[in-house]
């Protein structure tokens, strides 16, 4: 093989998968209305994902396993704790914080950022995951 | 031994705040890796998320400017030619460490984006953008104003476009985490198994040529097999990101298909070090840069190819996905391929830009080994808690913190080994800011 043909087969192979990359990310796009239920996504539950930023909870937990590893997964948590247990959780956290070995710090949290927390969380719990986790411990 | 180009000197501020950077990065990382012990460790001042905040950036941080003082020590020899504006390149360090520490001290008052590694606020990026794009103009005029172009520089530059491309999807927040999710990862995963890896390829090309004297038309067939596989592979690789976040299931496929091999980039790197090395027609008299450079090769090989191929079809990920497994091969990946890479340019660099002979060689290649195995062992330990975590939640179905109180002896090792790891570093930086001048002066003439 030569330089040339080096470069050459670099080029080539480039083009050839970013093309597929961005055929499968259309695909992708066609899928989401499916999988996603963005008409679920109301004013409440992308506020919701504005509190779950503000917060940066993404780097102790995870969300559809993706974060730090330091605090459970919560993709699933509305499966696994139901709804009173987070709301409750959340209050507890807004008062005083969370936790008796690791801890959640006390959050600057108000009812209408709880409320859509727990919409965020539902309509998290609803995306089609391909079936991950594989239990509900997450 | 001294630079060739007065303006390669450029490079020098570039390398002493990767290192002080390189720094805060460890000392961060001993907080958070102690936070799994002792949870109540500055906390609240600085809890966990914070400390991982900064542990992280700072690495990005310190990697850029490790990558941009790389650049501007090699593109005048590869050119041949001086870099085009001295002055632009004083502006745009200033401008990014100013940013850079800004950015990091806002974390501790709790300014942040708090989307993961994207965490700089608007403004941030916006700046990181600038100075980007101002050294990415600096390089492309450099090279037009050079008297030969060549094949590093170029797939140098091709890194640089893609790194400051990719940066821009970090601006996209749409509400749906999926597609959040969906394009994050084209920023993350195609820096850093994409576009990284050609900034990668290139120092390793530069570094061997400079230290094994071999013929530059064979270094440079090698580069483009080496970031020919690295696209062929990783671009359809973003795939194994994909397959639990909300994206189709054909990403399951794609994904496990390509990721698979993208172990071969890395292995391509290793064979072109040793055989390169192997048949070098001159002994540098730098053999800790040298050590570094093959170093570079074999823990990213290990560290992204092995320990990324161990977990990257569905089949495995379905358990893996989230676990401490995770985080055990990001912590090899980013250290051997891109901490070791800049070390490895560093140490080549900068006793040329001092004018002066390689320093403390054995202080430096005792810093090599202990840096290197210490990793190895950081990652083995991340990997012991990642096992267990895998049998017991994934598999037995305990809860989060049950399986948490049965990793301590691996978070407990892991902390061990990141105190060793600490030594190595210190080691290191004392060669790098106290050089043994009345040794090495006499190479200078």
């Amino acid at each position: 093989m030569t330089k040339a043909s080096a470069r050459n087969m670099f080029i080539g192979s480039t083009i050839v998968v970013s093309a597929i990359l961005l055929a499968l990310t259309y695909m992708s796009h066609l899928s989401y209305p499916e999988r996603t239920h963005p008409e679920n996504i109301t004013a409440r539950v992308a506020y919701g994902k504005e509190v779950w930023e503000r917060h940066a909870c993404i780097d102790c937990h995870t969300l559809l396993g993706e974060g730090a590893y330091y605090a459970p997964e919560l993709g699933n948590v509305m499966t696994r704790r139901g709804e009173g247990y987070v709301r409750t959780v959340l209050e507890t956290t807004a008062r005083e914080g969370w936790g008796t070995t690791r801890k959640m710090p006390k959050f600057d949290l108000s009812g209408e950022d709880i409320e859509s927390l727990v919409e965020f969380f539902k309509w998290m719990g609803k995306i089609d995951t391909n079936n991950w986790p594989p239990n509900k411990e997450g | 031994m001294k630079y060739q180009y007065e303006s390669q000197r450029v490079a020098y501020p570039f390398f002493i705040a990767a290192m002080l950077l390189f720094v805060g990065q460890i000392v961060f990382g001993l907080i958070v890796g102690a936070q799994y012990l002792w949870p109540d460790l500055l906390f609240p001042a600085v809890p966990f998320n914070i400390a991982r905040m900064i542990h992280i950036n700072l690495l990005v941080v310190w990697l850029i400017f490790g990558f941009m003082g790389s650049a501007y020590y090699l593109l005048p020899e590869e050119v041949e030619g001086e870099v085009y504006s001295v002055k632009l390149a004083l502006v745009q360090f200033w401008l990014f460490l100013v940013g850079g520490a800004t950015a990091i001290a806002g974390y501790l008052f709790r300014w942040h984006d708090g989307r993961e590694f994207l965490e700089q606020p608007f403004m941030i990026k916006v700046a990181i953008v600038i100075v980007v794009l101002m050294f990415i103009f600096n390089m492309i005029m450099t090279m037009i104003k050079g008297r030969r172009r060549t094949s590093i520089s170029i797939v140098l530059l091709i890194g640089f476009l893609g790194l400051a491309v990719f940066y821009l999807f970090a601006f996209y927040k749409p509400a749906n985490m999926t597609v959040d999710k969906f394009y994050w990862w084209w920023v993350v995963h195609l820096w850093v198994e994409g576009v990284w890896e050609l900034i990668m390829a290139a120092f390793l090309s530069f570094l061997l040529l400079k230290l094994t004297g071999i013929d530059r038309e064979v270094a440079e067939k090698w580069l483009y097999v080496i970031v020919g596989l690295t696209f062929f592979t990783g671009i359809i690789g973003t795939g194994h990101h994909y397959y639990w976040i909300g994206t189709p299931a054909f990403w399951q496929t794609w994904g496990a298909w390509f990721s698979a091999i993208e172990v071969a980039p890395f292995a391509a790197m290793v064979a072109f070090s040793f055989k390169m090395v192997g048949k070098r027609a001159r002994n540098h008299p730098n053999r800790a840069a040298a050590l570094w450079t093959v170093g570079a090769a074999v823990l990213s090989f290990l560290g992204a190819g092995v320990w990324g191929f161990m977990h990257t079809l569905p089949q495995i990920n379905y358990y893996t996905h989230g676990t401490q497994i995770t985080a055990s091969h990001g912590h090899l990946a980013f250290f051997g391929a891109y901490a070791v890479i800049v070390l490895a340019m560093a140490s080549y660099a900068v006793p040329n830009i001092r004018k002066i002979g390689p320093t403390h060689q054995k202080a430096e290649i005792f810093a090599f080994w202990t840096m290197a195995v210490s990793m190895a062992l950081i990652t083995l330990s991340l990997t012991g808690a990642g096992i267990v975590q895998v049998y017991l939640q994934r598999i037995l179905g305990m809860s989060y913190m049950d399986t948490q109180s049965h990793m301590t002896l691996f978070y407990g090792l892991r902390l061990i080994f990141g105190v060793t790891f600490t030594v190595g570093l210190v080691v290191y930086l004392y060669d790098f800011f106290f050089p043994n001048r009345a040794g090495a002066a006499l190479i200078e003439d």
